[in-house]
């Protein structure tokens, strides 16, 4: 992870970590805080715990997104502050959207698109709000609809369950806009639980999401995406989330967290360790094994 | 059958009501906090055959546990389908197959019109709201839409600081020929349901108290509504939770009391 983040992010870069609630890379966020990675632009649907604590931690000067929020719990207040003007010495540009706009720019940024058509925004204050979300005629008819422009981010980062070497990568599960923002993205991390043989991924090609044609680097990380989830493997840490909510609405506390999570660690095994075998092992569900489909023997 | 003598809170009231609701109704898109334990209330009462989908990709989910978040596990493990969310607001929200989409507000004006980004100015805003999420689109989309929320003079404005989703609009008038010029599948807000009572929207487009919680006065009502809220004159009273919707709530969908205190 040490040397995906190291060559792969640079200063000022776009950084899209994605994974809607499913699938989110901590670890990576994690790591371009100790690296101490500065003015980026973080994109994502839904920030989460973990730009919170990114944007605590420095990393950010802007902030595209659209939902803001701790699901569940309740908000997001390292962010808020630096959106409110709390914390004078580090203002947070906002760009925003909502959730069918933003999936919309990756998949016009995955397809080389210079923008994405949606029946969204009419009457609202959103297009005010940003500029960017603009009318646009049908060239068939006298209908107006709203477009959004393409997201290319400099560097994409997606968990998955499972990948190649070479980077083919295998998801099941909810599987949020991860394939739109890797194929938007110049550069594509894959951080995976689990590395596995290339005939594993050939024995079941439906389930490929991402070919390692367009992967820079797969990163093997089992917990990676803690305290987020990954189906199959463990489940989303609810308490952590409950518990990041009177951390963040103090800033000295998130500060103090990301000390003694983040910083004073050298990496996901260490933090891991520090969350303990019980915990880690509460959160292994049961089995619900697919069945199996036969793709058949062909000549 | 009502047990008069099981208490019941305000907030196990209003999701009663709000699940009830939805009888009759087949697809509905779930929202985040009350409206998922409503819809998920719903699913095991009036409404067994209510396909659920959720914004994070999954048509027809058949949650075992309420779900902590709208991304939960559980919410994919034994569904129908499992698709990307560009398939999901692209196939079933944009193309129309979503019956009642149900969604919560930070501030609803007369007209069902919902604030859900910021209070104050969007520049320098006093509180930062979580934004829109799916709710825009899920708001011209969706065939209707239903709301949850309490109300407090705060919450039922007459003007909202922000509109991330569109009601009706200035009017039933304005809204009934913008969505048709605008070739808008929904028909916007036809139901809120609050902490004291249920409205409908009248022949104006203009919120109207049609029934009234058990507890619940009229003055409760009008003094945590930022306007002078038009009654039914043959107002309602919502029949109070029966002991199986409430047993239901507290040892199936939230036995830790998350929403329902």
């Amino acid at each position: 992870m040490h040397d995906a983040v190291a060559d792969l992010v640079r200063d000022g870069d776009c950084v899209a970590i994605e994974g809607f609630t499913h699938l989110i890379s901590f670890a990576a966020g994690h790591e371009i805080i100790r690296q101490r990675k500065r003015d980026l632009t973080l994109a994502r649907l839904t920030p989460d715990v973990i730009y919170d604590q990114m944007i605590a931690a420095g990393v950010a000067r802007k902030l595209v997104f659209s939902w803001l929020g701790n699901p569940g719990v309740g908000g997001l207040g390292a962010i808020r502050r630096r959106i409110e003007g709390d914390i004078p010495g580090e203002p947070l540009e906002v760009e925003e959207y909502s959730h069918f706009g933003m999936v919309g720019r990756y998949t016009a940024g995955a397809m080389n698109l210079p923008f994405f058509p949606l029946r969204s925004y009419f009457e609202t204050d959103l297009p005010v709000a940003n500029p960017l979300i603009r009318p646009i005629r049908s060239p068939y008819g006298d209908e107006t609809i709203y477009a959004v422009p393409p997201l290319r981010p400099d560097v994409t980062i997606v968990h998955a369950q499972r990948a190649s070497a070479g980077g083919d990568t295998q998801v099941w599960g909810l599987l949020g806009c991860q394939k739109e923002a890797a194929f938007a993205a110049d550069r594509l991390i894959v951080v995976v639980e689990e590395l596995v043989d290339e005939a594993v991924i050939r024995a079941d090609p439906n389930r490929t999401i991402i070919p390692g044609l367009i992967v820079d680097a797969v990163v093997v990380e089992p917990w990676g995406a803690h305290p987020s989830y990954v189906q199959g493997a463990y489940d989303r840490d609810n308490r952590f989330y409950l518990d990041w909510d009177p951390i963040t609405r103090d800033e000295a506390a998130t500060q103090a967290w990301l000390r003694d999570w983040v910083y004073d660690l050298d990496g996901r095994p260490a933090y891991i360790e520090k969350l303990g075998t019980k915990r880690v092992a509460s959160l292994r569900p049961g089995l619900a094994p697919s069945g199996l489909v036969d793709y058949g023997a062909y000549g | 059958m009502t047990d008069p003598q099981t208490p019941f809170s305000k907030s196990e009231m209003m999701i009663v009501a709000a699940a009830r609701e939805l009888a009759g109704q087949h697809v509905c898109f779930v929202g985040v906090g009350l409206p998922n334990i409503a819809v998920n209330l719903a699913k095991r009462t009036v409404a067994p055959d209510l396909e659920l989908v959720y914004e994070a990709g999954v048509f027809g989910a058949r949650p075992a546990r309420l779900p902590l978040s709208i991304g939960d596990p559980t919410i994919v493990t034994g569904a129908t389908a499992v698709v990307s969310m560009l398939e999901l607001f692209g196939y079933y929200l944009q193309r129309g197959l979503i019956d009642v989409g149900f969604l919560g507000a930070a501030q609803i004006d007369r007209f069902g019109n919902i604030n859900t980004t910021v209070i104050g100015p969007y520049e320098h805003p006093k509180t930062r709201l979580p934004g829109s999420g799916g709710a825009c689109e899920i708001a011209i989309n969706a065939r209707q839409v239903f709301v949850i929320m309490r109300q407090s003079k705060r919450s039922f404005v007459e003007t909202i600081d922000f509109r991330t989703s569109p009601g009706n609009l200035g009017g039933a008038e304005q809204a009934e020929r913008i969505r048709r010029e605008g070739g808008w599948l929904g028909r916007g807000p036809t139901v809120v349901v609050t902490d004291l009572g249920i409205y409908h929207f009248d022949e104006s487009g203009e919120m109207r108290l049609d029934s009234l919680h058990p507890g619940a006065t009229v003055e409760q009502v009008r003094e945590t509504i930022g306007w002078d809220v038009a009654i039914a004159p043959d107002l309602g009273a919502t029949p109070p939770p029966t002991s199986a919707e409430l047993s239901l709530i507290r040892e199936d969908l939230d036995p830790g009391g998350v929403y329902t205190k």
